[in-house]
């Protein structure tokens, strides 16, 4: 996947996670948990939502690396498998 | 019946390295035969005339003396750099809110509610509004417009402190339906709160005000606190607590905490809830330990290094997070340098021992299990340090605590004897409510406005928790679940009627029925089954709409997780939602055998 496609996946998560999020209220390089009305364990049912959607393990400990929405696009940018289609 | 075995570290054998203090109450019986409140009580500093006053007992009196340079409390930022509050300097800010108050006009015994993040100001608000005479009552600052409304207008707030984002997002839209509140403190940016209107700056009047103050001579029985729990059905209930209740606060932070002159303290509860207050606040500060705050959320590596940076000695914390450590793996707990740390304790919901035993590899301790509620103010049953921990089990009554097991009916009410007296179980292992003789210093004295709704609480001379336990032949007791359909998620109990009461409000829904569901992390998640309105039809669109509405109204805390539509919710012939039966088809267990759910099967 792409930078604009895994945003569309963060993006997808957290609004089935939590439907009251605006997406276009999003400071992309603000900490989610700080702008939006989520607590930690909706941000991990964000997490485990994207790696259903993109096959990309993310270990718990690398939550803190995915805390704002740029951030979190990097990260699954960098971790997707070399030439990985979209069909996780 | 003797069934004590001292723990390896116990009060003769060094426990981990250098850390070899001996423990406060090195033997349980011995303390239990011995204790006696009045003698808590004069542990205390004290007012003179017999008055007495939290504030005083957690900051004016080491300020007065050689710790008045020690570090009362560390706030670790949420994006770096550290706030050292010194006992003498925390006497100072606390006097300057006690000044501000008084200032507004604000009389003794009048609500101060609070509703932030782990901030400095909460605590120093918290401690100045006591100083005062007036009452503290927190807000969890993850609660939406809905809970906060319903406490600030049961507790009749006259002050609110919060910050222009809080105030914004879910305060400004309430502010004409509190008549009565009639100052909102913001902590934050200047320009930003310049811009606001009807709210004073926090910082600003703190400024102007003066930083001596004279302790309020309030009287032991006096109102200190407010702590909003819930029921079953119902309005939230504001458990009120007196300034008495330090006595509690002070002794079981020394027996069960096990704190010692020096100590680095941990309590990773939020301040919006009951620990949070008693043991992120008051307890600490009582003995004149140092108490470490962060600001942020949980994080595991973030977590692991406070401990190791801070050199945090005692660690009183939640099974929702050792959960989350768990599943890190033990590998990265021992990445760390823990040589500090020599007490954990966890309290919030029961602790699975696999948690326990767990605690033992990644830490080299047992984790010790408490109980308490809010409407016990303070600890009540608890692994001591002293004793073998029992993976699993709550523990053993607090010195000064009469603990016991009642058998109940079938409509789930304690069997009253003829002479008005409760039958208590009195063999080993067998189930019914756990009830405790009152008396104690920190329990509640009411909710307010509503003595009816208190008094419900008192059977045969006996206080009734509502929840469901056994006691085993050796005494410790063993949580078994709660005796109504309050859900515990991550630690806070949720009212089933809030959640369904939010949800009925959508149009689209014609019944509602919210049951816990069990969930690995959290102990159970807020689940929703609702029907709908005639010409409306189940599917994604709808259900996330509703989750939407639930959450912007009941914030991300009290909300459900899940909504499943069903095509009827089960009610009985009184019009109750049988929340009992929906737990028992989520379960997958057979809807004639929800007997396996009741209390006295």
């Amino acid at each position: 996947m792409n930078e604009q496609e895994l945003h569309d996946v963060v993006i997808r998560a957290l609004t089935e996670v939590a439907p009251d999020v605006d997406p276009a209220a999003i400071d992309p390089q603000t900490d989610l948990t700080d702008q939006l009305d989520i607590d930690s364990i909706d941000f991990l049912n964000v997490l485990v939502n994207v790696h259903e959607q993109t096959g990309v393990e993310i270990p718990e400990r690398d939550y803190p690396k995915l805390a704002t929405l740029d951030d979190a696009v990097a990260y699954l940018l960098a971790a997707q498998p070399r030439g990985a289609g979209t069909d996780a | 019946m003797r069934a004590l075995r001292l723990m390896p570290y116990g009060s003769d054998v060094p426990s981990t390295g250098e850390t070899a203090v001996a423990p406060n109450m090195p033997d349980y019986e011995e303390a239990r035969s011995r204790f006696s409140w009045a003698a808590a009580r004069a542990e205390l500093a004290g007012l003179p005339d017999g008055a007495l006053n939290i504030a005083c007992e957690a900051v004016d009196r080491h300020a007065d003396g050689p710790l008045a340079n020690t570090t009362a409390l560390r706030f670790l930022g949420r994006h770096g750099g550290t706030r050292d509050i010194t006992y003498a300097e925390l006497r100072h800010e606390t006097a300057r809110f006690a000044n501000v108050l008084e200032q507004l006009g604000v009389r003794r015994t009048e609500r101060v509610f609070v509703l932030s993040g782990r901030i400095p100001e909460l605590y120093i608000a918290a401690l100045g509004t006591l100083k005062c005479g007036c009452v503290f009552s927190p807000l969890f600052s993850a609660f939406g417009p809905e809970p906060i409304e319903q406490r600030l207008a049961l507790g009749d707030a006259r002050v609110l402190v919060t910050t222009p984002v809080l105030y914004k997002r879910k305060v400004a839209q309430l502010r004409e339906r509190l008549a009565n509140l009639a100052h909102v403190l913001l902590v934050g940016d200047e320009a930003e709160i310049a811009e606001i209107s009807g709210v004073h700056d926090f910082k600003r009047l703190m400024g102007a005000a003066g930083d001596t103050y004279e302790v309020a001579a309030t009287a032991p029985e006096d109102m200190a606190l407010v702590h909003f729990t819930s029921g079953t059905t119902g309005a939230p209930k504001g458990a009120v607590h007196v300034h008495e209740a330090v006595v509690a606060h002070r002794a079981t932070g020394r027996i069960v905490l096990d704190l010692h002159p020096g100590d680095v303290f941990w309590c990773t509860a939020d301040p919006g809830w009951v620990t949070g207050t008693s043991y992120g606040i008051i307890a600490p500060l009582t003995l004149g330990v140092s108490s470490v705050i962060d600001e942020a959320d949980f994080d595991a590596d973030r977590w692991y290094r406070i401990l190791q940076e801070q050199r945090v000695s005692v660690w009183y914390t939640a099974p929702t997070a050792l959960r989350m450590l768990m599943r890190i793996g033990v590998e990265v707990a021992h990445e760390y340098d823990l040589s500090a740390l020599r007490f954990i304790a966890s309290v919030g919901e029961p602790l699975n021992p696999e948690v326990v035993l767990w605690g033992e590899e990644a830490f080299g301790m047992p984790i010790h299990d408490n109980w308490w509620q809010t409407e016990t103010g303070g600890i009540m049953i608890a692994n001591y340090r002293s004793m073998d921990v029992r993976p699993g089990s709550m523990g053993r009554p607090l010195p000064g605590i009469e603990a016991a097991v009642a058998r109940r009916d079938a409509e789930g009410r304690p069997i009253l004897a003829g002479d008005g007296s409760l039958e208590l179980v009195t063999s080993p292992d067998e189930q019914g409510e756990l009830v405790l003789r009152p008396g104690w210093p920190s329990m509640f004295r009411g909710y307010l406005g509503e003595q009816r709704r208190y008094e419900r609480c008192f059977a045969g001379g006996w206080y009734l928790t509502g929840d469901l336990v056994r006691r085993d032949a050796d005494g410790y007791f063993w949580f078994v679940g709660r005796g109504d359909d309050v859900i515990k998620s991550a630690g806070h109990l949720i009212g089933p009627f809030e959640v369904e009461s939010a949800l009925l409000a959508h149009p689209a829904v014609a019944e509602a029925g919210v049951i816990g569901k069990p969930d690995p992390v959290a102990g159970e998640i807020v689940k929703a089954f609702v029907s709908l309105a005639p010409g409306r039809d189940p599917g994604e669109e709808l259900r996330k709409e509703l989750l939407g509405f639930a959450r912007k109204r009941l914030g991300a805390a009290v909300a459900p997780r899940e909504i499943d539509f069903v095509s009827s919710v089960p009610h009985n012939r009184s019009g109750k939602v049988m929340r009992r039966l929906l737990k028992a088809r989520e379960l997958g267990l057979p809807e004639g055998d929800i007997s396996t759910l009741e209390p006295d099967a």
